[in-house]
């Protein structure tokens, strides 16, 4: 129904979707796993569209790696169903499904060799492949990470990144329906992690398979993958595209985990269609627009209104709303400023809504001349730009 | 200068004792073995001064004592690592946490008393009033346990069980779990997982305690003296035989000699072997 052929020249692993009215690569069906009274997963419904590189995002101890790992069968749901390819794998051993995985920290078996360890898979299956078709497919994959001279060499004896490569080589000779990774970057330094994403990302669109990354780095979520499920006490916080969970996060933990946000927190003054007022704390009042597919809001219940830093413009300290193009100007002074190349970040301390993050575009330094610590400043932004959040 | 010279001082300081120990209380009993294999018994038994290469063509007439320690510490070897393996398995993978440790003392606990007493424990059960009585009363009349080879073997296995189960218990529980889920990830059998993971990664373990136990056997002669009935003769029961009865020293030397130089070669052998690709030690540095 789905397999990946070798095509003879050139990169030789390609998918063929031989199928393609199944979409749905791995469900989750009301799924709840309980370790004694933890719920690491409640009551948790999602679909993996196939070809997708798909993430899990949260912070340690929300359940993306005991969904990661019920997936690949090293845990079995207490309650609910786990598909792949629409076929129920309860009861599945993992030895028997058709996903690998890259561990964390790689788990390479340390008494084989590179070639050993790629290997391992084409040994398990029954009838075994013959020696020299075992070579060519470990030749094949060791070329395809760039590995082809550490055929022989002993898995201790190489770089983290290497061994990232023989993991994933390793996982990926079995042709898996599903590769699943779980913070396979998290162990390298941060230029090596940058490549990687971009690697890990070309070889999935050239292998065409599903890949489900766990992380707890939001950027590297945002940065590789098509959909994005956040997820937060076992459950889903949010799912979507990385565009869909920055623009418009249904919550406040969501806005506050991708991406850098200011938030205001206060009562909920007024509501109507299309804007949501609230009181901060110092008894100022500000406006914003509701999130979509957020809880309805109620006047006196709590709310935020979140500003991405990017949103919010910097003047001089006798600038006015009208200067500026915004609804609102707040006075400041800045506290930190650090510079980033394309934009310059400035951490401005208000008297109203305490301190808060900007980031100004290289021409707009040009434009106003930029500012240093110390000056006072003006800040604002438009109303329909913020967004109401509920916590 | 003044520095590393005080640094070789303290190391020769501290080095002193161990080196003063190993030479009068090691090398200097082992050459006079040496020394008294190419001598003479002196008419009253012991040792007279000579230098002659008799007591070692004599050595055939012991043969019996070689064939059956060089066949029994090997065999006990193997069975103890057999019934060991599983034991060590249990305690390191399978058993909860909380009783682990309780467990492992267990294992322990026999070592507190006399390999001796323990060995008297095992004729009372082998013998005419302990297991083949209980066996005749469910009818089973005339069972032989005591004074067999079985019971020698079952001797040698209780007495050095835990020397075995120790080394293996550590190579398990330091086995990286996850390579196991590794293997079944890619399409490993639990058996096959097995045998292609847990078992060459548990190798050092494995090869310590056979080394410790097998070195042990070689020099055993309470077990086969005490199981086995004076029927089954080890080169140990000899030596004893030949310093303390027949007070034949420079024929027990040359046998002693010989049993030195026999387990040397069969060690280094062992070694040479279980550790030739360097890949076990290379790991348990790990």
């Amino acid at each position: 129904m789905y397999q990946i052929s070798n095509i003879p020249h050139g990169s030789t692993y390609v998918s063929t979707l031989k199928d393609p009215s199944l979409v749905a690569d791995i469900e989750f069906k009301d799924v709840t796993k309980l370790y004694g009274d933890v719920r690491a997963v409640d009551g948790m419904s999602l679909t993996i569209e196939r070809g997708s590189f798909f993430s899990f995002l949260g912070p340690s101890g929300c359940g993306k790696t005991t969904s990661l790992r019920l997936i690949a069968g090293f845990e079995h749901p207490t309650q609910g169903g786990v598909f792949i390819g629409g076929k129920s794998v309860i009861g599945v051993p993992p030895h028997k499904r058709p996903v690998n995985m890259v561990f964390q920290h790689y788990a390479l078996f340390p008494h084989m060799t590179v070639a050993e360890n790629i290997g391992y898979g084409l040994r398990q299956r029954t009838p075994r492949p013959s020696k020299p078709e075992m070579a060519r497919q470990i030749d094949e994959m060791l070329e395809m990470v760039q590995m082809s001279g550490f055929r022989s060499r002993r898995v201790w004896e190489m770089s983290g990144g290497q061994q990232q490569r023989v993991a994933l080589a390793r996982a990926l000779i079995n042709r898996p329906t599903v590769l699943l990774l779980d913070e396979p970057l998290a162990a390298l330094d941060r230029k090596l992690r940058r490549d990687m994403q971009i690697e890990l990302q070309t070889l999935q669109r050239d292998v065409g398979i599903t890949f489900i990354l766990v992380t707890h780095d939001q950027e590297e979520a945002l940065s590789m993958s098509d959909r994005i499920c956040i997820m937060r006490d076992g459950k889903i916080a949010q799912s979507g595209s990385p565009q869909d969970l920055y623009d418009r996060p249904v919550n406040r933990y969501v806005a506050d985990f991708v991406g850098k946000t200011n938030f205001i927190s206060g009562n909920v003054s007024r509501v109507n269609g299309t804007a949501v007022s609230i009181i901060s704390e110092r008894g100022q009042e500000f406006s914003a627009n509701p999130s979509a597919g957020t809880q309805p809001f109620n006047v006196g219940g709590h709310a935020n209104i979140a500003v991405r830093p990017e949103l919010i413009v910097i003047g001089a300290s006798t600038a006015s709303t009208e200067d500026m193009h915004t609804d609102v100007a707040l006075k400041g002074r800045i506290k930190n400023q650090i510079f980033l190349g394309e934009h310059t970040e400035y951490l401005v301390a208000t008297d109203g809504i305490g301190d808060v993050l900007v980031l100004s575009p290289k021409h707009m330094e040009h434009s106003n001349g930029g500012f240093a610590p110390g000056d006072t400043v003006t800040i604002g932004w438009k109303n329909e730009r913020a967004l109401a959040l509920v916590d | 200068m003044t520095g590393s010279k005080k640094g070789l001082w303290l190391t020769t300081a501290l080095l002193a004792p161990t080196t003063l120990w190993f030479l009068v209380m090691l090398i200097l009993p082992l050459v006079v073995v040496v020394i008294f294999s190419f001598g003479d018994r002196a008419p009253t038994g012991g040792y007279a001064a000579a230098f002659t290469f008799d007591q070692y063509a004599n050595l055939a007439s012991r043969l019996k004592a070689f064939t059956n320690t060089l066949t029994y510490a090997p065999l006990g070897t193997l069975m103890t690592l057999l019934v060991a393996y599983p034991l060590a398995y249990y305690l390191a993978v399978k058993v909860d946490e909380r009783w682990k440790l309780l467990l492992l003392v267990l294992v322990i606990v026999p070592f507190w008393t006399s390999l001796l007493i323990r060995t008297y424990a095992w004729i009372f059960i082998l013998g005419g009033r302990g297991i083949p009585s209980l066996l005749a009363m469910i009818g089973f009349e005339d069972v032989r346990l005591i004074n067999t080879s079985g019971a020698v073997l079952v001797g040698m296995i209780y007495g050095y069980l835990p020397l075995m189960v120790f080394p293996i218990f550590v190579s398990l529980e330091k086995l990286d779990k996850r390579l196991l889920e590794a293997s079944s990830d890619l399409g490993g059998s639990p058996f096959r997982t097995f045998i292609q993971v847990t078992l060459p990664l548990s190798m050092p373990g494995m090869v310590t305690g056979c080394m410790l136990v097998f070195i042990l056997l070689m020099g055993e002669f309470l077990i086969p003296a005490f199981l086995g009935g004076g029927k089954i003769f080890f080169i140990g029961n000899a030596l004893v035989d030949l310093f303390l009865q027949s007070r034949n020293w420079p024929f027990g030397s040359a046998l002693a000699v010989t049993l030195v130089i026999i387990m040397l070669v069969m060690v280094t052998l062992y070694m040479r072997l279980t550790t030739g690709s360097k890949t076990e030690r290379d790991q348990s540095v790990m």
